[in-house]
């Protein structure tokens, strides 16, 4: 294959696609680093694959622009940009065989000995032997493969990955994961990753920008934001959360005080986003796998009250109900104040587990807890 | 009883193709009668005449001929067209696209004598000459509707994405039609040729008030009925309902070759697959 050209950022400044009253996209603006792998992670209908279509060229932006580098694509044509796409379902053209769907863009750019560029990537997907079948002999995998494969002969510098692994069953989307991370980690292309799976989203992207009605409404290393999301939305979306909604009481050095429902929970102040003084609205999160399940001592033993750690911050609830998943068991815990609580603990003790109907108390470190706005 | 009740549906179906074909058999059997009469309506005497002198009523291979030029230029025209109107009615978003739609149906639920008699007082108004140009004109005027509303149903069933990925993969918009639109389409486009010729070589009505002095095939035997239909238009109705038959049969064995072909390939790869897997057992079980 020739030198490859320089790969630049991908950059959408303000861009904006209404359909009638509705923002499909509303105002983003974003940088997409080059050669990065980057997901854009949300639920159906958030925006996330119109914004996608934009920069492919298949629909037009109502406002803003699409630059790549220094150019400006915004009002290119979809089949003069270089940009390519794999599809949600793969549309590969029936009526051609592998080889002859692979070397599709490289024709239809004039270029002539198609062979041993089609050859050279039909390898690095593993799909050589294939290369004269029809796309409806392939299994779903293959033609997957064949999809990333017929983008990528192309060398774009942005490739576009729409839902690509929603049609595969769970072990085949794992192995795939791992397959689309090693050809970008290869070719060094830009991947933009649309996908409703954050799990997917997490293991594959370097970056992850979380959608909801057309924003985005945080972005980062997928560790950084599950650590530690900035809105509810986020909390929800990426894993699991325990939301607890309180009010501001106090502020002792780098710590909040939260009321909630007559308890007080310590959130740092630096993993706090909600804005306002005391008496102010916060809503304290903690991810399920961060709390400890411990059965509530009886009133007379005070011993085992002792091995809770001053700093936690704890609850104590009715077990409603236990699920064990092989390697965890997940507990939903009613509280006292009739919220309920979502708690995994890892199967690595030996022993007895709590049961339904046990009391008992959930805890865990204050620096686990972030605050986000009520 | 029970044999009945097993058999009822079989029994009907059987009773109804027998309906169906009685009519094309009388004219087939018919074509080997030897008249006694200028009537062929009752069977005389076993005779290949009408089928070994195909062209033996001069009038009747001449008409027939006329309505085969007709059939085909009319499908060439309104295929091509019909194709391209129903590519924009699908494909793209324009101002009178609903009305369009609308207007393309007309001709079909408008009835024939209407069509004709209406198309005949605009040709004497222009006072366009009648004859062969003026049924073709017509007879496009009526397989357009059709051949759209053939192709649209194929274009509806097609992934829009396939074209977005031509499009995606450096294609223009023609060469997008070219190498993905046009391939896929066209069994749907064969299919409405194939109908509109039949409806154009079958017309009788809107070819009547249009043909001036040109006689169809249709106006032909209509006109012989009064006087005695000649022996080979049996014959060469037959001719045409047998051509139809072949068609139908080899496009029937390639789709169930093709078929085949798959499904062993298919196959072939399950057992491959298969034997790469080592089989489930309790062991595996229960170690996961």
């Amino acid at each position: 294959m020739e030198q490859r050209r320089q790969v630049e950022d991908l950059r959408l400044t303000h861009l904006t696609k209404r359909f009638g009253e509705l923002a499909a996209v509303d105002d983003l603006t974003l940088t997409i680093p080059a050669g990065s792998f980057f997901a854009l992670l949300g639920a159906s209908g958030c925006g996330k694959t119109t914004t996608l279509r934009m920069v492919a060229g298949l629909e037009d932006p109502t406002e803003g622009t699409i630059h790549i580098g220094d150019q400006d694509i915004t009002n290119l044509r979809a089949f003069k940009r270089p940009v390519n796409t794999v599809f949600q379902s793969y549309a590969l053209f029936p009526h051609m065989d592998i080889f002859e769907n692979v070397a599709f863009g490289l024709k239809r750019r004039g270029i002539k000995d198609v062979k041993g560029p089609v050859e050279e990537i039909l390898e690095l997907v593993e799909l050589a032997p294939m290369a004269r079948r029809k796309p409806a002999q392939l299994s779903g995998g293959q033609q997957q493969r064949v999809a990333v494969a017929r983008a990528l002969i192309n060398q774009p510098d942005v490739l576009l990955l729409d839902e690509p692994l929603g049609a595969l069953d769970l072990k085949l989307r794992r192995q795939m994961q791992i397959e689309l991370k090693r050809i970008q980690t290869e070719v060094g292309t830009t991947f933009v990753h649309v996908t409703h799976d954050q799990e997917e989203a997490m293991t594959m992207a370097d970056t992850v920008a979380v959608m909801n009605s057309g924003r985005i409404e945080q972005m980062g290393h997928p560790a950084d934001i599950y650590e530690l999301p900035r809105t509810v939305f986020v909390a929800n979306f990426l894993g699991q959360s325990n939301l607890f909604p309180g009010r501001k009481v106090a502020t002792h050095g780098d710590l909040i005080d939260v009321d909630f429902a007559g308890h007080t929970l310590r959130v740092p102040t630096d993993r706090t986003f909600a804005e306002g003084g005391n008496g102010s609205d916060v809503i304290v999160g903690v991810r399920p796998e961060k709390m400890t399940i411990i059965d509530e001592p009886a009133p007379a033993d005070a011993t085992d009250a002792a091995t809770i750690p001053e700093s936690h911050n704890r609850l104590a609830g009715t077990v409603v109900d236990v699920s064990y998943t092989g390697v965890s068991t997940q507990y939903l815990v009613r509280t006292d104040a009739d919220s309920e609580i979502t708690v995994f603990e890892q199967n690595v003790l030996v022993g007895d587990r709590c049961e339904v109907g046990d009391r008992v108390i959930v805890h865990w470190a204050s620096e686990h807890s972030f605050g986000l706005a009520g | 009883m029970g044999f009945i009740r097993r058999h009822l549906l079989s029994l009907v179906a059987i009773i109804v193709l027998i309906y169906l074909f009685i009519p094309v058999a009388v004219v087939g059997v018919l074509s080997f009668n030897k008249p006694a009469s200028d009537y062929n309506t009752q069977w005389n005497q076993f005779s290949l005449d009408a089928w070994t002198n195909i062209c033996g009523v001069p009038a009747v291979c001449d008409s027939f001929m006329v309505s085969i030029r007709i059939a085909l230029i009319s499908t060439l025209v309104a295929t091509t067209l019909g194709t391209m109107i129903a590519i924009a009615l699908v494909r793209y978003r324009f101002r009178g696209r609903q009305s369009t739609n609308l207007l393309i149906f007309l001709p079909i639920s408008t009835p024939d004598v209407v069509m004709g008699a209406s198309l005949l007082a605009l040709f004497l108004n222009l006072r366009f000459p009648l004859g062969q140009t003026t049924v073709i004109i017509a007879h496009i005027m009526f397989t357009i509707s059709f051949v759209v509303v053939a192709v649209k149903a194929r274009l509806q069933g097609m992934d829009p994405s396939l074209e977005e990925a031509a499009r995606d993969l450096y294609a223009s918009p023609a060469a997008t039609v070219r190498y993905v639109t046009f391939p896929l389409v066209a069994p749907g486009i064969a299919g409405a040729a194939l109908l509109g010729f039949a409806l154009s070589f079958d017309d009788f009505i809107i070819s009547f008030f249009n043909a001036g002095t040109t006689v169809t095939f249709p106006i032909y035997i209509w006109g012989a009925a009064q006087r005695g239909i000649p022996v080979q238009v049996n014959a060469l109705a037959t001719l045409v309902f047998l051509i139809a038959l072949g068609i139908v049969l080899i496009a029937q064995f390639v789709a169930w070759r093709r078929r085949k072909a798959l499904n062993a390939e298919m196959f072939e790869q399950l057992a491959a697959r298969q034997e790469k897997r080592a089989p489930i057992t309790m062991d595996t079980l229960s170690r996961s």
